[in-house]
């Protein structure tokens, strides 16, 4: 691929998308968009390339915006945080607000992230307060995997321990599919964080993981601020491992990756 | 170090099971079946075994059961490593006592991920 090329497309990414494609960029864009030019019937990458300069606001740029911004990713990722979420952050939040939790994953990709989260509310020692999941991403064809909860063998084994895979899942002939009580629980929505986007405020919990440190800096800053304004008073904020506390935010003491609002984290642990 | 026996009438799959192992630092004992692999646990329990279903003389989950009844049998991790993928099956093999499950096919991250789960690592 050659340089121009490669610069429109970066460009391209990080206008629509807040991603800014570091590293070996030329690999990653072959390999991502590779199969979106079999799906679409064209010669080569060069050939999507080509097209998507001639009209860079139609369905195809649009696609390939998508196609570079899934990552590959697992149930439970990061267990320390899934193990923290259960055992501190929701039974806390759940006890300041018995009404009920309103938990949003930002970027939820193809799901595994909503589904974890759902396993544990089922999976709760102590009933919680009814809970209502709101995932969002900006690629359609990974909302619509997730949508359907239809995962294979090797991505359900990815951070699945086996006896949440009975558990919550059902076979299909060579894939595993979401109960349906689990997929119940979430709602989907096609949602870009670089928008300017309404979503309801009061979320008690924001996951936004290994997300924004991808972003370039104003997106980044321009997508925390808007997370920041949907989470409600008391709310955690959840990050990628590594991702540093946006400004205004401490980290919660034991719950590794969690946030709070400066000043606010005393008050939930006291209650 | 610790020891995982691997129980697979495959050599290929034992050789691979092998590599992946080696790089979490395991020292590898090798059973070519059920009955082999109860002769070596015998002789001296492992901390983990990787076990295959399917295998001639004696299968999987027929060692498994007579692993578990054997003095200092309850101690091994046991990760069963098959291309028995039904959820009754699965059922059927934690029942007997086995503590992770592997769905064949598989790759070395996936070792990793349910060794962890089994607490080996």
């Amino acid at each position: 691929m050659n340089a121009p090329d490669l610069d429109f497309l970066c460009a391209l990414v990080r206008a629509r998308s807040g991603l800014m494609l570091t590293g070996e960029r030329g690999f990653f864009v072959e390999t991502r968009l590779a199969p979106l030019a079999r799906r679409e019937g064209l010669a080569s990458v060069s050939e999507v390339i080509e097209r998507v300069m001639r009209e860079p606001s139609g369905a195809l740029a649009r696609a390939v915006v998508e196609a570079m911004t899934v990552q590959e990713t697992a149930f439970f990722r990061d267990r320390q945080v899934f193990g923290a979420l259960a055992s501190t952050v929701l039974p806390a939040l759940g006890e300041a607000k018995p009404t009920g939790l309103r938990v949003w994953s930002a970027g939820c990709g193809q799901g595994q992230e909503a589904y974890s989260l759902a396993m544990l509310v089922d999976e709760a020692d102590r009933p919680l307060p009814p809970i209502e999941i709101l995932a969002s991403d900006l690629s359609t064809a990974a909302l619509e995997k997730a949508q359907a909860g239809i995962y294979t063998h090797f991505e359900v084994q990815r951070g699945l321990p086996i006896r949440r895979l009975l558990r919550h899942f059902e076979e299909l002939d060579e894939a595993w599919r979401v109960s349906s009580a689990l997929r119940q629980r979430v709602r989907w929505m096609r949602l870009n964080l670089i928008d300017p986007f309404r979503v309801d405020t009061g979320y008690d919990l924001i996951l936004c993981r290994n997300v924004v440190s991808a972003f370039a800096p104003d997106a980044r800053v321009t997508t925390l601020a808007r997370l920041e304004q949907a989470l409600a008073p008391g709310g955690r904020l959840v990050l990628g491992a590594g991702e540093p506390a946006p400004d205004g935010f401490e980290p919660v003491v034991g719950s590794p990756c969690v946030f709070a609002r400066s000043g606010e984290h005393q008050i939930i642990i006291a209650a | 170090m610790k020891t995982c026996l691997v129980v697979d009438d495959s050599r290929v799959v034992r050789k691979v099971a092998r590599r992946i192992l080696e790089s979490l630092d395991f020292e590898i004992i090798e059973a070519v079946d059920g009955a082999d692999a109860l002769t070596v646990c015998r002789g001296a329990m492992p901390d983990a075994v990787l076990l295959d279903w399917h295998m001639p003389m004696m299968d999987g989950l027929e060692f498994l059961k007579r692993l578990r009844k054997e003095p200092g049998g309850e101690e091994p991790a046991v990760v069963f490593c098959s291309a028995e993928n039904k959820a009754e099956r699965i059922r059927e093999a934690l029942d007997a006592g086995a503590n992770e499950y592997i769905m064949k096919p598989f790759d070395g991250e996936i070792v990793v991920a349910k060794f962890d789960e089994a607490g080996l690592l």
